[in-house]
């Protein structure tokens, strides 16, 4: 049972995603529907996206206090480029772009200079946040319709289950990230980076690339995610996602992702994802204040992280 | 003293042979402190060469010159009858040098399959190749079969991480590792120095399997029992050269501590 659990790490979530899901369906008379499932799925977009970054620098027993912050610093420049004629689309590849520079910065930091990533990542959120508020002067932007808005426009597939394009442009990063993680010589690197740096080094790994390339790709995700923000919320506010970084990290843990590296990966993040979505869901169905949604969150982590040790102790 | 600093090699076992590598007044100095003073090496095609020497007498000095971990301030190396000079341990990998290491050598998380082809991963054919795809199948099979070929039968699943192997088990993945991808030389930096009994067997086992091949193994070891099991010759290193090397069967291993700690010259009648 606990070797089951061991060698594969998504088995726990996925019976906890299954469990707190049966429990609300019986529990309340509204979380078993589609609609409601719709939107379970729509308000863990970006959370998701941005916990799909995270999980990769995660892997390289990383961290990142900063991808919320790039992330909403991507929805001003999207945003402000539009507003002052820039074209749609190539404000939306600036957004990309930008976000993937900043976290590039931190990953050379971490590879090159050798410091920490929680140091590395904490001084970039007070510097990604202060100069969100210098370039937005503190104020909030109406985003302008057409492509920035483009990923809250909805397909309804069999009639009436709502997909959004940003749904299905993260389901689409999760798949492709989930590809390269299992399927490429690059998505072994990163995991042996993260699970025994000295041993990949000895195998002839550039370390330093695997690490820069990681928060690069991540970067770009952040982007990603900005503008599917845009969608959900067409406003560009400086204040936003201001614990999306937590957030994220959560949803990387509950979905059984090391902290120390090297073990888990995305789809225990999916699920992490679905888990804190579907809870406060369902505890607002029930009628539970939001301060017991977070104490049930914070105790979720603990418990997931005191899950993964106890089936990996050795046995 | 003087017969055993010359370059006295192969004068029973080798003399017909060419060796697969060989150093010469290899030299390192770091300020004011000579790791290695003029150090010569000979390694023969199917040996087992095993280096003993004190603690910094300079074995791991020499080793890091010869698998380019090290560059030396002077000397050549010879690596089957060409010279070579290596700035970087993948350069000697590439040359077809392989090492194991004492400890670190694999990633517990990850199956034996992934590491033994960790950073020369195996791409599928054509386009998928292109796209960088990984061909499992094929490293799964070729991984299998190394295991098979060196007697490994205690692994079961290839695809079980590493870290559910025990200790002996987890240094056979590494040896088997260097016996894939090894095509000149296998070096084993103390490979038994973190086992226990039994799994130091397995290791020396490993050992003589790899070298039944035709591939040489050079075994730096303070195990004295293991160096005199495996071992064809013992190359002697003492104040950062090679003060001589002797055949096994001709001393005994309290001969070889004396050669070590310089309580004793060796005598002519030694030399391999």
């Amino acid at each position: 049972m606990r070797k089951a659990f061991a060698r594969n790490p998504v088995l726990g979530p996925t019976a906890a995603l299954l469990l707190v899901m049966i429990f609300f369906s019986i529990a309340t008379d509204t979380f078993l529907n589609v609609d409601n499932f719709s939107l379970i799925v729509q308000q863990s977009v970006v959370i998701g996206t941005l916990a799909l970054g995270q999980t990769l620098i995660i892997l390289t027993a990383g961290i990142d206090l900063a991808n919320a912050a790039i992330a909403v610093f991507g929805t001003l420049l999207l945003t402000r480029l539009t507003i002052g004629g820039t074209p749609p689309f190539i404000a939306v590849v600036a957004g990309l772009i930008a976000c993937t520079l900043i976290a590039t910065i931190s990953g050379t930091l971490v590879a090159r200079v050798k410091l920490p990533p929680f140091i590395v990542t904490l001084g970039m959120l007070a510097v990604v946040t202060a100069v969100t508020n210098l370039y937005s002067a503190g104020t909030t932007y109406p985003v302008p319709d057409g492509l920035l808005t483009f990923l809250g426009s909805s397909l309804y597939l069999f009639g009436r289950v709502q997909f959004t394009m940003g749904m299905i442009l993260a389901a689409i990063l999760f798949v492709v990230m989930w590809f390269v993680l299992s399927k490429t010589g690059w998505g072994r690197h990163v995991y042996a980076v993260g699970n025994e740096p000295e041993a990949a080094r000895l195998t002839g790994i550039h370390i330093d690339k695997t690490l820069i390339s990681v928060y690069a790709v991540a970067g770009l995700i952040y982007g990603f995610a900005a503008w599917m923000a845009l969608g959900r919320t067409p406003t560009a506010d400086p204040n936003a996602y201001q614990t999306g970084n937590l957030d994220s990290i959560t949803a990387v843990v509950i979905g059984g992702t090391s902290l120390f590296g090297g073990r888990g990966g995305v789809v225990g993040t999916v699920v992490g994802a679905l888990i804190v979505a579907v809870l406060r869901s369902g505890l607002t169905q029930m009628g539970i204040d939001s301060n017991y949604q977070n104490l049930a969150t914070g105790v979720l982590v603990i418990a997931a992280v005191a899950f993964d040790q106890a089936t990996r102790r050795k046995g | 003293m003087s017969t055993a600093t010359e370059p006295s090699t192969g004068r029973t076992t080798a003399a017909a042979r060419e060796p697969m590598m060989t150093a010469r007044g290899l030299v390192k100095r770091y300020g004011h402190v000579t790791a290695i003073n003029g150090a010569d090496f000979d390694l023969y095609p199917g040996e087992v060469l095993a280096i003993v020497g004190d603690n910094g007498a300079g074995k791991s000095s020499l080793i890091k010159a010869l698998t380019g971990a090290l560059i030396p301030d002077a000397g050549e190396i010879k690596l089957d009858g060409k010279q070579v000079r290596f700035h970087s341990p993948v350069e000697a990998r590439n040359e077809g040098i392989e090492t194991v290491y004492q400890t670190l050598a694999v990633a517990p998380a990850l199956d034996i399959a992934t590491n033994l082809f960790l950073g020369r991963e195996l791409r599928r054919e054509g386009l998928l190749g292109k796209l960088r795809l990984l061909d499992r199948k094929a490293m799964r099979t070729r991984a299998r079969d190394e295991l098979n070929s060196l007697g490994i039968a205690t692994i079961q699943d290839i695809t079980q991480p590493v870290e559910s192997l025990s200790g002996g088990q987890r240094q056979a993945v590494a040896v088997a590792r260097a016996a894939m991808f090894g095509s000149k030389v296998v070096i084993m930096d103390e490979p038994t120095a973190a086992l226990g009994v039994r799994e130091t067997a397995q290791v020396l086992e490993l050992i003589k399997r790899i070298s039944e091949r035709g591939l040489p193994v050079v075994l730096i070891s303070h195990d004295m029992p293991a160096v005199f099991e495996v071992s064809d010759r013992i190359h002697v290193h003492r104040l950062g050269k090679r003060t001589g090397v002797v055949d096994p069967k001709k001393v005994s291993m309290s001969d070889v501590v004396s050669f070590i700690t310089g309580a004793e010259d060796i005598p002519a009648e030694a030399l391999s």
